[in-house]
């Protein structure tokens, strides 16, 4: 059917998948039920669109939010009116913590019954009015193809979020007039407030050429504004240190010079401790969150700050920026970089690299086989795999929450852009397998890496079954302690060892994926790990691997809760864990 | 300190929940808030008035500007506009009150120098209408109460602003001319840089998740 130039009249149910079809969207996560069965009939109408049925709506919440992190594209999800709506709910704010485009489309009753508390009637877009970056309740067909085109606009402009679209069931079934030019929204109206003026950027670039000790922040903006190469190029041309967070690891490529590693509670010392002797840093496309700056009082206490930010209500939040330039990242660069002198100093460099010597996280990897099997040793192996086999440009991470997710951000060095699916912000247990399934609809010929704890893989399992349909090749890696890790290490730290609720029974994960027709490994030694690892990757099908690892190990360095940043808490010299078998 | 903020939004429903949201999310106590319509068909004006640290008006303004619906925002302080509330008062004036068959000619008199209006009469009470700044409606009160009468009822609009002798969007379209505002250098305030900028008093600064961990 063609849908861009004809002017037929349609249901509201066909005017959905045209708009869909028109807004280029080939692949729609969603789950049927009674408020939206319309939709679902219309949907043999519209080949191009695939639809995935998932296995509870948060899986489609968190496929959509993977599609977009992986493809940079707006990822589509689908629900039913009631508990289907509010099962998106943990995705929607997921997305809306960090930014991802998102467009979710539910079932509502008719608008007769509306407020009646009818069959499966929720009120959705009052109950994700504050995890939406906006939603619509739309009762009428004609209404349908603007509103999405306009949800459109909004998810992908400025600081991309999740939109959610509710449309009544007898707007589905009505008819209107379908004209998909005619549904263009105006043009896009940048949010009042943005401000880049020569005189800030005179004084952003006095600022820099005084700077002894710069740092840039790298964040998740630059890989939204796609910016990455800006801000390398202005690295190079000053030597400026770059520190990311999480979700702007991969901006810039972990192997490059002037890549320090990622900042924060988790982040290496000497990152960390760059930032506490800055005398300028360079916040590009970040936000300041409590995770990256510790205690605020002494957060960089000489470092002069200039703030890139594309949302006006960031800047000045946590940490008082000396210059603003509330802007889009990639032109604000654009506009600083013809101006900028170069400078070669590398004392600043050399310093920096005269404190990694004594960085205690690494020493799990310089670790002689000892008989463990450390969380650490899986990754750093995962990772050089994929290198030895020239796959790491080719390679997606998609992590869950937890311990493994912070040992997956120190250990595995990610060189390119959208390699690595987190959830930062909301910190979403279970959004790994999902949110695989999404990047591996985006990236179809990349290997797609589940890297998920024992306790978050479980919230979400279910999925396995979607996988088997849709005949994905995804690469699963439970990393298994027996514990919800990360709590378990916060109970020892802070809560006196009193392990509340923290060991997790699980099942055989194994025989799990086997019942699901996925084949699968336990590794318990670390010379099983690339074996094991390669036979996963190359396999062509879905594999699950079980990696029984040891049971108390901890996430360091770490910073507590209140504590600044350069007071971290190093892995024990004498950690029982670390010894070898013939200390024992 | 009080900020006053003037925001011309859609006129669609839904869209006061959004406003009074976000308040709530940032944790702050709207003191009133006003809703009507505007000389656009299509969009209402509110006038919030919000108790904040002096330094949270800048993300107030930028969080409303991030709301779809939202089209202009303006923060006004008292110099710039006029601010005027509507007040309903309902006294009771009957011969059984201590100020006996007098009262309504005295309160009629008190609502004079007020320049209330007197909108309702009845035999145990009087009601009165008044007009003005929020300390001239108080003052009224005062006055009455004070002078032993029963105040039986109080509604209050909240206040209402209008920048002076400044124009709206339409205008500034009927001319031609951008309305996207740029920030002025005082929405910056200049750092001193000898001091540690984020040794603010704790009051200065907008509440956040981090300070209770």
């Amino acid at each position: 059917m063609t849908t861009k130039n004809a002017h037929p009249t349609l249901t509201g149910a066909e005017i959905l998948w045209a708009t869909l079809a028109g807004e280029n969207v080939t692949t729609v996560f969603g789950y049927p039920g009674g408020a939206i069965l319309p939709i679902y009939d219309a949907l043999r109408n519209f080949p191009t669109v695939h639809h995935v049925l998932v296995r509870h709506e948060q899986g489609a919440s968190h496929m959509a939010d993977g599609y977009a992190r992986a493809s940079g594209k707006v990822g589509v999800c689908m629900a039913t009116s009631g508990p289907g709506a509010t099962n998106l709910v943990t995705g929607l704010a997921t997305a809306m913590l960090d930014s991802i485009p998102v467009i979710a489309i539910t079932g509502q009753v008719s608008s007769k019954v509306l407020g009646s508390d009818a069959f499966q009637e929720v009120d959705i877009t009052g109950i994700t009015q504050p995890i939406t970056k906006h939603n619509f309740l739309v009762t009428r067909a004609e209404d349908i193809a603007p509103t999405v085109r306009l949800a459109f606009q909004i998810a992908t402009s400025g600081r991309p979020g999740p939109v959610l679209v509710d449309i009544t069931k007898d707007a589905q079934q009505a008819a209107a007039l379908f004209d998909f030019e005619a549904a263009k929204p105006a043009a896009y109206r940048p949010h009042p407030m943005l401000h880049v003026e020569n005189p800030a950027i005179q004084q952003a670039l006095e600022l820099v050429k005084q700077a002894k000790k710069p740092v840039i922040l790298a964040g998740h903006g630059i890989v939204e504004s796609g910016a990455e190469a800006e801000v390398l190029a202005f690295a190079e041309a000053r030597q400026i240190p770059i520190a990311s967070t999480l979700l702007g690891l991969g901006a810039i490529p972990a192997g490059h010079p002037l890549s320090l590693g990622m900042m924060g509670m988790h982040g290496e010392s000497w990152v960390n401790n760059a930032i506490q002797e800055a005398d300028l840093l360079l916040a590009f496309g970040m936000r300041f969150d409590d995770r990256v700056t510790g205690n605020l009082a002494s957060y960089a206490p000489r470092a002069k700050k200039i703030h890139i930010e594309i949302d006006p209500s960031e800047i000045n939040k946590n940490v008082r920026a000396d210059v603003a330039l509330i802007g889009d990242l990639k032109q604000v660069l654009q506009l600083m970089l013809p101006q900028l002198e170069k400078q070669s100093d590398a004392a600043w460099l050399k310093e920096i690299s005269a404190s990694k010597g004594t960085a205690a996280v690494r020493d799990i990897i310089n670790l002689p086989d000892n008989g463990h099997l450390y969380a650490a040793h899986v990754i750093h192996d995962i990772w050089q795999e994929a290198k030895a086999a020239g796959r790491l440009e080719q390679t997606v991470i998609v992590t869950d929450v937890g311990q493994h997710q912070m040992w997956e951000a120190q250990y595995f060095k990610h060189e390119s852009p959208r390699s690595l699916v987190t959830s930062g912000g909301l910190g979403t247990m279970g959004f790994a397998l999902p949110a695989a399934i999404g990047a591996k609809f985006a990236c179809p010929e990349k290997d797609v890496w589940v890297i998920a704890g024992d306790g978050g893989f479980q919230m979400t399992a279910a999925e396995l079954s979607t996988i088997v349909q849709e005949k994905l090749a995804i690469n699963v890696a439970v990393i298994n302690n027996g514990f919800l890790g990360m709590v378990r290490q916060w109970q020892e730290t802070f809560y006196d060892k009193n392990y509340s609720a923290s060991p997790i029974l699980s099942p055989d994960f194994v025989m799990l994926a086997a019942a699901h027709g996925i084949a699968g490994a336990n590794v318990s030694e670390r010379k099983d790990v690339i074996p094991t690892v390669t036979k996963s990757r190359t396999s062509g099908k879905a594999f699950l691997t079980n990696f029984q690892v040891i049971k108390e190990d901890g996430v360091y360095p770490m910073i507590a809760p209140g504590a600044a940043l350069h007071e971290m808490v190093r892995r024990p010299s004498k950690d029982p864990l670390l010894e070898t078998a013939e200390d024992e | 300190m009080l900020h006053t903020f003037i925001a011309l939004v859609d006129d669609k429903p839904g869209v006061l929940t959004r406003v009074a949201s976000l308040f709530r999310r940032l944790n702050l106590n709207i003191v009133s808030l006003t809703v009507g319509e505007s000389e656009r068909s299509d969009a209402s004006r509110m006038t919030i008035v919000c108790d904040a640290p002096e330094h949270a008006a800048h993300r107030i303004k930028a969080s409303l500007y991030k709301l779809e619906t939202t089209i202009h925002v303006d923060e006004v302080n008292r110099s710039e506009a006029v601010v005027r509330e509507l007040c309903l008062i309902k006294v009771a004036a009957g011969p059984n009150q201590p100020h006996g068959v007098h009262s309504r000619s005295q309160i009629f008199e008190l609502a004079n120098v007020f320049r209330a209006r007197v909108v309702d009469l009845a035999p145990e009470s009087i009601m009165l209408e008044m007009t003005g700044s929020a300390s001239k409606i108080e003052g009224l009160l005062q006055v009455l109460r004070e002078s032993s009468y029963e105040v039986l009822e109080v509604s209050r609009t909240g206040r209402m602003a209008m920048r002076r002798g400044h124009h709206s969007g339409r205008v500034f379209k009927a001319l031609g001319v951008n309305t996207a505002e740029p920030l002025a250098p005082h929405d910056f305030p200049e750092v001193d840089h000898d001091v540690d900028p984020d040794a603010l008093p704790t009051g200065e600064a907008l509440p956040n998740e981090f300070d209770e961990a």
